[in-house]
C-alpha cells in the first residue's frame, strides 16, 4: 500500500511525530510504500536542525533525518507554516533577508499543494496530531 | 491539476474553535490551495469548530486578524458542500440563524446563488465521512 503521512504537531511537546516515525518505519519494514511525509501546523518544527535534546533522549529531528537518507524519503515543511514559525531554508532566509537557515538534512520546503497531491496519490493519508 | 486525472472524495472536518489555536485559519489555507486540484471537496464543521461559521466576528480584542470573511469566499473556489453538525450546533446554543450566510453560484441554473451550508445531524456525517477516500482533520 501506498502511505501519505501529515505530522501536524511538533516534536517532544506532543506524541504525534514519535507516533508518525514509528508508524513509518514500521509501515516501511512491511514492505509499504511512503510517498511523502508532509509536516503541517507546528509539525514544521520537526525540521529544525538547531534542536538540542538531552543525550539520554531520542533526537526526533535527526532520527527523521537518518529515516529520510535509507528509504529515499519525501519529508516536506509547508513553507507558510515554516514562514510563520522561523523554519528557513537557506533560499527563503535570502529572500526575506534572514541572517540565518535552519532546516535538517533530508527535509525540503515546498506548499500545501504537496500536501493535496499526497492525499490524491496514495491509498491512504494517516494524520497524526490533536 | 489533479495528476493522472484522478478525482477523489476530499473532505476537510474542522473540529476547533476559530482563534485558540492555529488550526482552524490553517485548515482554510488548506481548503483555498486544495481548491486548484479539482477534487470533490466537501467541508465539515463539528464541536468547537461550528463557532468558525459564527456571523460577526470581531477580534479587535485579542489582535488577531479576524479571517472569517473568507468562508464567504469559499463558493467561488467551487467549494459547494459545508455541512454543520446539528448536535454541535445544540450543545452550543446555537442555531443556524447563529452562522454567516454561505452561497455559490450554480452555474447549471443561471448562476442562481444557492446555499453551500446545510445541518445534518451525527449520523449523516458519519455517513458522509464513509463515502470520502480523504478526510482532513483539523
Amino acid at each position: 500500500m501506498k502511505f501519505g503521512i501529515l505530522v501536524n504537531e511538533g516534536p517532544y511537546q506532543h506524541q504525534a511525530s514519535d507516533s508518525a516515525y514509528l508508524f513509518t518505519r514500521a509501515a516501511l519494514a512491511a514492505g509499504h510504500e511512503v510517498f511523502r511525509i508532509f509536516f503541517y501546523h507546528d509539525g514544521v518544527n520537526n525540521g529544525t536542525r538547531l534542536t538540542v535534546p538531552p543525550q539520554d533522549d531520542r533526537n526526533v529531528v535527526d532520527r527523521w533525518s537518518e529515516l529520510a537518507q535509507e528509504h529515499s524519503l519525501d519529508l516536506v515543511l509547508c513553507v507558510a507554516a515554516a514562514q510563520r514559525r522561523g523554519l528557513l531554508d537557506a533560499d527563503e532566509a535570502k529572500r526575506h533577508k534572514k541572517d540565518a537557515d535552519n532546516i535538517a538534512p533530508g527535509f525540503r520546503i515546498s506548499g500545501l499543494g504537496q500536501l493535496i497531491e499526497a492525499a490524491i496519490q496514495s491509498d491512504r493519508l494517516v494524520t497524526f496530531g490533536d | 491539476m489533479s495528476e493522472e486525472g484522478t478525482i477523489k472524495k476530499l473532505m476537510y472536518v474542522n473540529r476547533k474553535a476559530p482563534y485558540g489555536t492555529i488550526y482552524a485559519l490553517e485548515s482554510l489555507e488548506v481548503v483555498l490551495i486544495g481548491a486548484a486540484f479539482d477534487q470533490q471537496v466537501s467541508l465539515a464543521f463539528v464541536d468547537d469548530g461550528v463557532y468558525q461559521l459564527a456571523r460577526n466576528q470581531s477580534t479587535d480584542g485579542i489582535g488577531m486578524k479576524n479571517f472569517s470573511p473568507t468562508y464567504a469566499a469559499l463558493g467561488d473556489y467551487d467549494v459547494r458542500h459545508i455541512y454543520v453538525e446539528r448536535e454541535s450546533l445544540e450543545t452550543r446554543g446555537l442555531t443556524v440563524e447563529d452562522l454567516m450566510p454561505l452561497t455559490y453560484e450554480d452555474e447549471d441554473d443561471d448562476w442562481a446563488e444557492k446555499d453551500s451550508l446545510r445541518v445534518v445531524d451525527s449520523r449523516e456525517l458519519a455517513a458522509l465521512m464513509s463515502e470520502q477516500d480523504v478526510v482532513l482533520s483539523f
